[in-house]
């Protein structure tokens, strides 16, 4: 048979759009396969991708820049906006930022505090994330079941810090407040129901013979690429590289907790769902771990000067944590002033939905190519701070 | 792909049977967690109207509307949310200085009107507007444990007791720049100060240029409005701090130290370059009787606005109550010198030891200016009204401290009773502890009724100054030896109803002696108006007890005001100063016919 693939020459596809063969598409900004606001401009061939450009630009709200003209405390309530389904990995950084600047470091219970919120955003971002991806292969009932467990979380979350979805928890110099009464053990109920509904997630997701066959061998990302197009997360683990920055280089308690970095070898989209539903898995046990040893008396935040008029000492920091899709990055940089000279965020699916899926997306049936996004976890809103 | 995968899906039947996640919140309204951050309240009497909430607000979304009737500590101004701009935030009930914003957890608002403007179905009042949820328990109040406020006030290095007692050192030592600046990093920069203040100093900014280290400009700040700030840096009664947002949840900024900090960190010869200004001579002059705060607040606005001043002044140097009425552990003679100094080197002349109606004729004075400015305050000691309070060894605190001033040697001998409880008796009764006397000050009223400043009266109970509360003088007996029997009874505080002060009423058969040397008499001064004689004052209309004047302290001679302790109720050197500001104003309103 012949090649569907316009030749290449110098190399670049070469192909006339008029010729009738090939059909130019967008899929999004307003699709619901699309993860976000993001849209995809698709040149197929029947009904095999040939061509993709990745388009952003419809969630830019310029957080970087309304930065430069805030005072640190008011820069606290926009950075959760920047990613909306997990936006506590934003909170922690810009507050780990900001306290690494002005040399502070926060009470050890904040710190326990602290992680027990990011692990169970965590768990809240990827029940998220495993609605979608099956959902993109068409099983809505996973998404059914997943979308209310995520709701259960966030109730956890509306007790813990008086929000759902913007928790708005991580403040410079700790966080606010300590647990309710009796949310411990609301929480740990809540997580063997979790674990109760990932098992059945494996029945019919993960040993379905339609997901297998859609999403094995789907978006092969080898080890090689990973540094190549700056792979971070659950998609570079699994591709079988042990990338964890909890692990690396843990931030907060992660060094007192027991836990391993989850790698699989498959290198495609049911690898990723691999690693993924482990993680989960994983999250559930460290939210366990840390509410069975977190101190129970202690501070929970630390005296800042007066925040109406906080100045940081000029300096420049780059703290990163890891988030559901990877490796966040948080540059600071101060000028002594009021104001953050310039706050650039780093977020993983920058890379993974620009440069990476225009690459893997290239002879994808159009069917798949949500499968394909979603395998690698992209939030657009991260992309276009 | 084997068998299992095939069969594996199907799993799912057995949810079927399972009961649906969902929930009918129409029918059955979920409430929201206890700490949900819902829609805001406001406790309107607890709030003071600061603003604070506007000002962390990062939407913009809390206006500050009148609401109220305004007093001191209050504006009168509410919070107004918009929820058209709100985020939910809730930094505006975290940094709350009076803790009366809170939300609540109502998850909706239904308001009719879809034809109204959104201004008026999204913005409401929280507290003013009723809403469902203004009685609501639950809902996101500022956690424990977590606190943006610095509610803890930077402490003032002091003398120790035992060492004061030794000298007229000043007591207190002054804040270092790290100190001033930590303590003016406290302030929220509300302003509720500024509206209290007599003289309505502008004390957000000059704290603010204390935190930003700009000693200069602070200091232009201060001589806008307040041209003795060195001294109102020490003694002034700071009803700014009274009012203090943060003193509602925590303890006040300690504004008068930073104003006397700022004093303090420049040096006498630099206030002429800081403070330079431009002044186009009018021809016209103005004469001010007695060289009080009052007096040099209006000569100093009065010679900016290029009058030229002459003050007459009784005594060998200038400051009236200030030099010859409080001690100079608490005000330094050096430092008085320096405001007055200040003053003086911009040509204001002071006529020293001379007494109007004695040493010179007030006619003369009134036909040789345009204007007259009079702030001789009150000097002429009351007398505590029982028989033998004439007696030798009975002398009044004004004399004391005059004496203290002037270094005349004066004996007190051992014990000293010092009558009264306002602030006089309390610089009466230290200077005699200073001079080496035990000291018992009677007073009427209960200790919470004393009118001296509390932190005079802590002092004071330092220093090892006794108190008897609750006692009423009945007479003073001269003994053989020189000394003087003293002789009160107990009372109790007998309810006047209607929010009226309670009354001591003697305890009948109660009579209780304290043998003393000397007993000081502290209760209280009024008004001369023994010099007040000649054409000038025939014409002008005299009150019950001072001259009538209006609120620009002008009398019913239109050249001629009045300011200061004979003018204003409260008999503090911040209000006089507010007096002499005002009047300046007004005389130059008078005398360039603007």
């Amino acid at each position: 048979m012949d090649t569907q693939y316009p030749p290449i020459v110098n190399g670049a596809s070469q192909y006339d759009l008029d010729s009738g063969k090939y059909v130019r598409v967008w899929q999004g900004p307003q699709h619901p396969g699309v993860t976000g606001n993001m849209s995809l401009e698709l040149d197929i061939c029947g009904d095999q991708v040939v061509w993709c450009k990745t388009h952003v630009g419809y969630l830019h709200r310029g957080f970087e820049k309304l930065m430069e003209r805030r005072r640190y405390i008011n820069c606290f309530p926009i950075v959760c906006r920047i990613c909306v389904p997990e936006p506590d990995t934003n909170e922690y950084l810009f507050a780990a930022a900001v306290e690494d600047l002005l040399g502070i470091e926060v009470p050890e219970k904040a710190k326990w505090l602290r992680t027990l919120n990011l692990e169970l955003s965590r768990l809240g971002s990827f029940l998220m994330w495993i609605g979608g991806q099956s959902g993109a292969f068409g099983m809505g009932t996973v998404a059914q079941w997943s979308i209310t467990f995520r709701d259960y979380v966030l109730d956890l979350f509306e007790e813990l810090s008086g929000a759902r979805v913007y928790h708005m928890y991580m403040i410079p110099g700790g966080v606010r407040g300590d647990l309710p009464d009796g949310w411990k053990g609301r929480t740990l109920e809540l997580m063997t129901r979790v674990e109760k509904l990932l098992d059945e997630i494996r029945h019919v997701m993960l040993n379905n013979a339609i997901f297998k066959q859609r999403s094995v061998g789907l978006g092969i990302v080898t080890a090689d690429m990973v540094d190549r197009f700056g792979v971070v997360g659950p998609v570079a683990r699994g591709s079988g590289m042990k990338r964890d920055v909890r692990k690396d280089s843990p931030y907060l308690i992660y060094d007192q907790l027991d836990f391993e970095a989850v790698t699989e070898d498959g290198c495609d989209a049911y690898a990723r769902t691999l690693v993924r539903w482990r993680e989960m898995y994983q999250s559930i046990e460290l939210i366990r771990q840390i509410l069975d040893r977190m101190p129970t008396e202690g501070e929970v935040h630390l005296k800042l000067p007066n925040v109406l008029h906080l100045k940081v000492p000029a300096g420049e920091t780059y703290v990163r944590a890891e988030s559901t899709r990877g490796e966040y990055g948080y540059y600071m940089c101060s000028d002594g002033s009021a104001f953050p000279r310039k706050v650039t965020v780093r977020g993983p699916s920058y890379c993974h939905a620009m440069s990476l899926l225009e690459h893997l997306i290239v002879g994808v049936n159009i069917a798949d190519v949500h499968g394909l996004m979603l395998s690698l976890h992209t939030y657009p809103p991260e992309i276009e701070r | 792909m084997n068998l299992r995968d095939i069969l594996s899906p199907f799993y799912v039947w057995k949810r079927a049977f399972e009961k649906p996640y969902s929930i009918n919140t129409l029918s059955a309204p979920r409430p929201g967690a206890p700490r949900y951050r819902g829609f805001h309240k406001n406790d309107l009497d607890k709030c003071i109207g600061c603003g604070t909430c506007a000002e962390i607000c990062q939407n913009a979304t809390i206006d500050m509307v009148p609401v109220r009737e305004a007093k001191d500590g209050d504006s009168g101004l509410r919070p107004r949310v918009d929820y058209g701009r709100c985020c939910w935030c809730a930094l505006c009930v975290d940094i709350c200085p009076s803790g009366s914003l809170t939300m609540s957890n109502a998850y909706t608002w239904v308001e009719e009107g879809l034809d109204l403007d959104v201004r008026e179905t999204y913005c409401y009042i929280p507290g003013h507007d009723p809403k469902p949820w203004d009685n609501e328990e639950l809902g996101y109040q500022r956690p424990e444990g977590y606190e943006l406020l610095d509610l803890k006030r930077i402490p003032m290095p002091h003398l120790h007791p035992e060492e004061r007692l030794g000298s007229f050192i000043e007591m207190v030592k002054g804040y270092s720049r790290e100190l001033a600046i930590m303590e003016a990093d406290r302030c929220i920069q509300c302003g509720i100060c500024t509206a209290t203040c007599p003289a309505h100093m502008n004390i957000p900014s000059y704290i603010k240029a204390v935190r930003e280290d700009n000693i200069a400009e602070g200091l232009r700040i201060l001589y806008d409005t307040n041209p003795l700030p060195g001294v109102c840096g020490r003694i002034c009664t700071r009803r700014c701090e009274d009012v203090c947002a943060l003193s509602h949840r925590g303890e006040a900024i300690s504004i008068r130290w930073l104003k006397r900090y700022l004093t303090d960190c420049v040096e006498a010869k630099d206030y002429t370059r800081i403070l330079e200004q431009e002044v186009t001579p009018t021809g016209k002059n103005v004469a001010i009787i007695g060289s009080g705060a009052g007096g040099l607040s209006a000569a100093y606005y009065l010679r900016r606005m290029g009058y030229e001043v002459n003050i007459y002044e009784q005594n060998g140097a200038a400051g009236g109550a200030l030099r010859y009425g409080i001690p100079e552990y608490r005000l330094p003679y050096d430092k008085l010198d320096k405001d007055v100094d200040f003053i003086t080197s911009l040509g204001v002349n002071i006529h020293y030891n001379t007494k109007v109606g004695h040493d010179i004729n007030f006619d003369a004075i009134y036909e040789k200016h345009d204007a007259v400015f009079i702030s001789t305050g009150l000097f002429e000691p009351y007398h505590i009204g029982v028989q033998g309070d004439d007696l030798p060894m009975v002398i009044s605190g004004l004399k004391v401290l005059a004496d203290v001033t002037n270094q005349v040697p004066i004996e007190l001998g051992n014990h000293v009773i010092v009558v009264g409880g306002g602030n006089v008796a309390m610089d009466a009764a230290r200077t005699s502890r200073r001079l080496g006397s035990e000291v018992t000050v009677l007073y009427r009223r209960r200790l919470e009724d004393m009118p001296a400043d509390k932190e005079e009266i802590d002092e004071a109970m330092e220093e090892g100054v006794r108190f008897i509360f609750q006692a009423v003088p009945t007479g003073i007996e001269a003994l053989s030896d020189g000394k003087a029997r003293f002789i009160y009874s107990l009372a109790e505080m007998v309810d006047q109803g209607d929010g009226k002060r309670p009354q001591p009423i003697p305890i009948s058969g109660s009579r209780e002696t304290l043998d003393t040397d000397t007993v000081i008499s502290a209760i209280g001064q009024g008004m001369n108006f023994n010099w007040m004689d000649g054409e000038a004052f025939a014409k002008i209309k005299f009150g019950k007890w001072s001259l009538e004047a209006d609120r620009w302290g002008q009398t019913s001679d239109t050249k001629v005001f009045i300011g200061g302790d004979m003018f204003n109720r409260t008999a503090d050197a911040i209000t006089a100063i507010a007096d002499g500001h005002r009047s300046a104003r007004a005389i130059d309103k008078v005398l360039s016919g603007s």
